[in-house]
């Protein structure tokens, strides 16, 4: 398996906070990697970082070096708005736009500059369906998003996240405001999803990085800790920082 | 924050202690069956048999309990795993204690020099038993890895044994049912050593995260 991205000494400052230190990570492509770690300790941070969100933010200073598919994504001739579609973002809270299902869904393609109806149908239709709402909206694609509840507007995200047909899902804490039901429908979409894509998950719930992931990184104080197969990691980490941690034994 | 699943682990590790014992009894039992003529052991052994049986299951709950409540994972994990697979062996240490037991009385004429043979036996295979045991409530490494390696000692006192018993069948072939019943007893000691070993094997997991392969 390749990695698709590859991070190597990767340190980021708020001002003058230094949220994350000396970071090196290979993720492969097509599985499910978790991160997981306490509060404040970077996750978001990294996960950001990823497709440059972080940028918007004018103290954050970055060094090191991120390559997305052997290609540093801070060099001067990458598009910014091209990486972004590429590695697409999920949030923890869903946050449809007040705007019917189907054009929640075509609002990406459309910025992407497709025009063709025929086409736009198209999309919407495969990026509810690879999403696992389509059943539940196919009906009442022109109502407005917002009537959807928690569960089905996480998922409509999904959709709007694919549909500008990324490589990587980055997704921060997806579940964390979903029923246990939503929350299962969310990981069984997610396991289907590794077939074609990549993913990186920040999760609090632990049985959740066990559960759906190939990999997992334990972050604490703003440094990778420990990074290996969940199995491997869940069952027997090398650090101890990482076995106080998942065993509940912090602090 | 998690002082409710640490009071559930020390009592899981208290229970694993007392079905240890309770194996370390009932072969220590045997023992003394096999040496003195201590008429009522066997009554004495099918109570400690019964009472292992009944802690296995009593580990058991608890293990399962714990698995759905707490989710372990890490080192309490491996120590819930290893109590689960443990307590079969610890179970088949007392069925086997019992089995021997049984067919005590059968072989009071035995021969000498199996009978020397036999008691050696069975002390090494006991003290496989009672290391593999301690090394669990001490979690001991080392231990654990000796009463592995000893199994070896186990195994070597069987076939001499095997040997002697067929010497025997040959010079005195109408006593052959003692032999066989002989045999029988030194092959479930020879059984025990390996219930041992197992127990011994799932310590150094429970300690390490690594469990050798067969
Ligand atoms: N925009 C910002 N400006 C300044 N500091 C920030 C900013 N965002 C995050 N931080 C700081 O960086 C550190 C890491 O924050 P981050 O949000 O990445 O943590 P996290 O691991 O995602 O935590 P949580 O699990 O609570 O979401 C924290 O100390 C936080 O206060
Ligand atoms: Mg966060």
């Amino acid at each position: 398996m390749s990695n698709i991205i590859t991070v190597k000494d990767m340190c980021l400052w708020y001002g003058e906070h230094q949220a994350l230190k000396d970071i090196n990570i290979d993720i492969p492509s097509k599985s499910i990697t978790a991160f997981i770690g306490p509060s404040g300790c970077g996750k978001s941070t990294f996960l950001k970082s990823l497709n440059r969100m972080n940028d918007l933010i004018p103290s954050v200073k970055i060094t090191g070096d991120v390559k997305y598919n052997g290609k540093n994504i801070f060099g001067s001739s990458v598009d910014v708005n091209e990486l972004r579609r590429e590695i697409g973002m999920v949030f923890q809270k869903p946050n449809p736009f007040p705007m019917s299902i189907y054009d929640n869904v075509a609002y990406g393609p459309r910025t992407h500059g497709v025009k063709s109806k025929a086409k736009l149908d198209d999309i919407v239709e495969q990026s509810l369906k690879d999403a696992a709402i389509w059943e539940e909206v196919k009906d009442r694609l022109k109502k407005n998003a917002l009537g959807l509840s928690g569960g089905q507007q996480q998922r409509l995200c999904i959709a709007r996240a694919l549909a500008v047909k990324p490589a990587v899902l980055l997704m921060d804490e997806p579940t964390s405001a979903l029923d246990p039901i939503s929350t299962s429908k969310i990981e069984e979409l997610t396991i289907k999803l590794k077939e074609n894509y990549t993913i990186i998950m920040v999760t609090h719930n632990m049985q959740q990085a066990v559960r759906i992931s190939d990999q997992t990184a334990f972050f604490l104080l703003g440094e990778l800790v420990e990074y290996g197969n969940t199995e491997t990691l869940f069952s027997t980490p090398k650090d101890k920082r990482t076995e106080d941690y998942i065993t509940g034994r912090f602090g | 924050m998690r002082s409710r699943f640490d009071e559930q682990l020390a009592i899981l590790n208290k229970e694993m202690i007392e079905m240890g014992a309770l194996c370390e009894e009932i072969i220590s039992k045997v023992l003394k069956a096999l040496t003195d003529e201590d008429k009522d052991f066997l009554n004495g052994i099918s109570t400690a048999g019964t009472e292992i049986d009944r802690k296995e299951r009593t580990i058991e709950t608890l293990c399962l309990k714990l698995l759905l409540q707490q989710q372990p994972v890490a080192k309490d994990l491996r120590q819930i795993s290893s109590a689960l697979k443990m307590i079969t062996d610890m179970e088949r240490i007392g069925d086997q204690a019992e089995d021997i037991a049984e067919i005590i009385p059968f072989v009071e004429n035995r021969p000498e020099m199996a009978d020397t043979l036999l008691h050696e036996m069975a002390k090494a295979s006991i003290k496989m038993v009672t290391d593999s045991v301690d090394a669990f409530v001490e979690h001991d490494v080392e231990l654990a890895k000796k009463v592995v390696s000893d199994d070896d000692i186990v195994d070597k006192y069987f076939d001499l044994i095997k040997q002697e018993i067929i010497r025997e069948i040959i010079s005195n072939p109408k006593d052959g049912e003692c032999s066989i019943d002989l045999l029988m007893i030194a092959k479930y000691f020879e059984r025990i050593g390996d219930h041992a070993t197992n127990i011994a094997e799932w310590v150094v997991f429970s300690v390490t995260g690594i469990h050798k392969e067969g």
